[in-house]
């Protein structure tokens, strides 16, 4: 189903997971080119979050190979791992910020850890990061408590991209967004992947993403990748979920 | 790709080009910064002054700042310094850059001594806080407790009897193996040093008055405090946290009737029968020792123990129970309940309830033992 890619950023190739007996991932297949914005949708529990959180090493795999950047992750040392996380940023589904930490020192961290870096050019960077995912140099000094939904997930973002990224994993990055707050957010994912040239593999639920931020589309079904490829392919596939996702009473009111 | 990066000067007529080159990324940030601060010096030198670019091999968020700090640095000196080579690849990502507005507004907290002061001044002050607090908790608990009295439908009995298994069942365990220790060592220390007098016997004596009245009480809140007042903030702050607390109020529950009434009721429960149970244990352990190590037989000793004691020490002891559960509780929900945002704070929050949970035990004993002086039991 998926073709060898040669400037393949992410190789996933015959992974499978379980939990239990309940087998999630069954020998799945999958390819992210670089530069590319890549929209991973399926239905409720077919194991999309299990897919991001195996490929970035949070879940344990029965069986399979996966490489990130050409590193095979698990052949890697673990200092080969850390230089390959640390060009990598997460954005978790609740946004996972540090609720002890400020705005401020939650973009801040992975910097001061990996990098020595003067603290006038660490503010500044910071501001700079808050201004690219659009929010203001005054959210700076608060907790995550005392911030909206949507900021928290700004702010992740912001961090995720604090140290300069090339592949960014989004988790349903505009649930609990309101429409308008969402739009704004796939515009900010594509200015981005535009000026700092990211890779963005983003799980999704909202077709309005997939139409508007996403490159390509990758389907999840029954353990394996259904469907991958363009807005169009999709619509014109015939697998009955597909047809029912993209033709169904929301995607017509989307496609308007 | 990664040549260590450069900021060459060439004159060119009566201008100056900087032009930048190699890698300016986070990873030289700290050669990048001083070359910069160098050029900023610059500044106002030449009637004209551009940076050039076009060498630059990489760029990310960091280098792209520096050059817009050179750029509004050298622009401070009266004449527009412009960017010259940008390639397109970058260009999206300078302008990105230049759309940040200046300075942040760094706060700066520095320790002064009037600044100590009212930190102090501010823990006294909250100290009447605290107190208040507490007295407005016990109200609502006794008038959620009326409450339920009306209307006996809405008390919780599977969730009091939930709690009443993990603060007394779950408890029983380690209170009696605590408290059996402590009567052996009582006992141990007694002998060792009451035979110095030839009054071995005595050691028993000491033994009852002292856990019945007041060790095995004392002992006994002070591990509830640590074991379950520590549990009851956790849980109520977590639920804080995540609005847990709020959906029950908006779906018309009382959250002081629904999870601290029965919180109470088992905690107030819980005490009477584990102080009991560990006075029994440490009369137990301190039997033992007496027989092995002071040879003082079993018959001798119950023979002795009931001579030593009356019914009055074990009263004292059981009656002080339930009202030190009662403190821990309340003192536990109120800490629950003052949970903010972040986990830092269920932290704080649990360690004050651990900490003043303890210390007001202590003082009730303390007030306890002087009310029943006073009435001669």
């Amino acid at each position: 189903m998926v073709g060898e890619i040669s400037d393949a950023i992410i190789r996933v190739r015959d992974i499978t997971v379980q939990f239990g007996k309940t087998r999630i991932l069954d020998g799945l297949n999958l390819d992210v080119k670089r530069g590319e914005i890549l929209g991973f949708v399926g239905p409720s529990g077919a194991g999309k979050s299990v897919l991001t959180r195996t490929i970035i090493g949070l879940v344990p795999k029965v069986a399979g190979r996966i490489e990130v950047f050409g590193v095979d992750l698990d052949k890697a040392s673990t200092a080969e791992r850390r230089g390959v996380e640390r060009r990598w940023g997460v954005l978790f589904q609740q946004g996972a910020l540090f609720s002890s930490l400020t705005v401020r020192q939650n973009i801040q961290f992975p910097v001061r850890e990996y990098l020595n870096l003067s603290q006038r050019l660490l503010d500044e960077v910071m501001v700079a990061k808050l201004g690219m995912v659009g929010l203001k140099p005054e959210v700076a000094d608060r907790f995550p408590s005392e911030l909206s939904g949507g900021m928290i997930k700004r702010v992740a973002l912001a961090r995720a991209l604090a140290l300069d990224p090339e592949l960014v994993f989004l988790d349903e990055p505009t649930s609990g967004l309101d429409p308008i707050g969402a739009g704004d957010f796939d515009e900010l994912v594509r200015t981005l992947q535009r000026t700092l040239g990211l890779t963005v593999f983003m799980v999704t639920h909202d077709l309005d993403s997939l139409y508007t931020a996403c490159d390509r589309i990758a389907v999840l079904g029954n353990g394996k990748i259904i469907a991958a490829g363009s807005i169009a392919d999709m619509q014109a596939s015939q697998h009955p979920w597909l047809q029912q996702y993209f033709h169904g009473k929301r995607a017509r009111a989307v496609m308007g | 790709m990664s040549a260590d990066p450069t900021l060459e000067r060439i004159a060119q007529g009566n201008g100056l080009a900087l032009c930048a080159a190699g890698s300016w990324t986070a990873r030289f940030a700290p050669v990048l910064e001083k070359m910069v601060a160098d050029a900023e010096k610059l500044r106002g030198s030449r009637p004209n002054i551009f940076i050039d670019v076009s060498q630059v091999s990489k760029l990310d968020t960091f280098g792209a700042w520096l050059i817009e700090r050179l750029r509004r640095s050298l622009t401070e000196g009266g004449i527009e310094a412009k960017i010259a080579g940008l390639s397109a690849n970058y260009s999206s990502l300078v302008d990105e850059v230049r759309r940040v507005k200046a300075e942040p507004v760094v706060q700066a907290r520095s320790v002064t001594i009037t600044g100590m002061l009212e930190q102090i001044g501010r823990s006294v002050a909250g100290v009447g806080g605290t107190l208040v607090g507490l007295i407005e908790m016990l109200g609502a608990v006794l008038a959620a407790a009326g409450h339920v009295l009306i209307r006996p439908r809405g008390f919780r009995l599977t969730s009091t009897v939930h709690h009443l298994e993990q603060v007394c069942w779950r408890a029983v365990p380690i209170v009696v193996l605590i408290t059996f220790l402590i009567g052996c060592i009582i006992a141990q220390q007694g002998i060792f040093h009451f035979r110095q007098f030839g009054a071995d016997i005595f050691v028993v004596d000491m033994l009852g008055v002292l856990v019945l009245r007041e060790i095995g009480v004392l002992l006994v809140a002070i591990m509830v405090a640590g074991r379950s007042g520590s549990a009851y903030t956790a849980e109520l702050g977590s639920m804080k946290m995540r609005e847990e607390i709020d959906a029950l109020r908006t779906m018309g529950f009382d959250p002081i009737e629904v999870l601290i009434l029965p919180r109470m009721l088992a905690l107030v429960m819980a005490l009477p029968i584990l102080a009991f149970l560990g006075a029994m244990a440490a009369l137990y352990g301190g039997g033992l020792v007496a027989y092995l190590y002071g040879g003082v037989e079993p018959e001798a000793f119950l023979l002795r123990l009931r001579d030593a004691i009356s019914i009055n020490h074990f009263i004292v002891g059981l009656i002080k129970a339930p009202v030190m559960a009662a403190v821990i509780g309340i003192v536990a929900c109120v800490e629950g309940l003052a949970v903010q945002g972040s986990a830092e704070s269920l932290g704080q929050h649990t360690t004050s309830s651990v900490v003043k949970g303890i210390f007001l035990v202590i003082v009730m004993d303390g007030v306890f033992a002087i009310f029943f002086a006073s009435i001669g039991m």
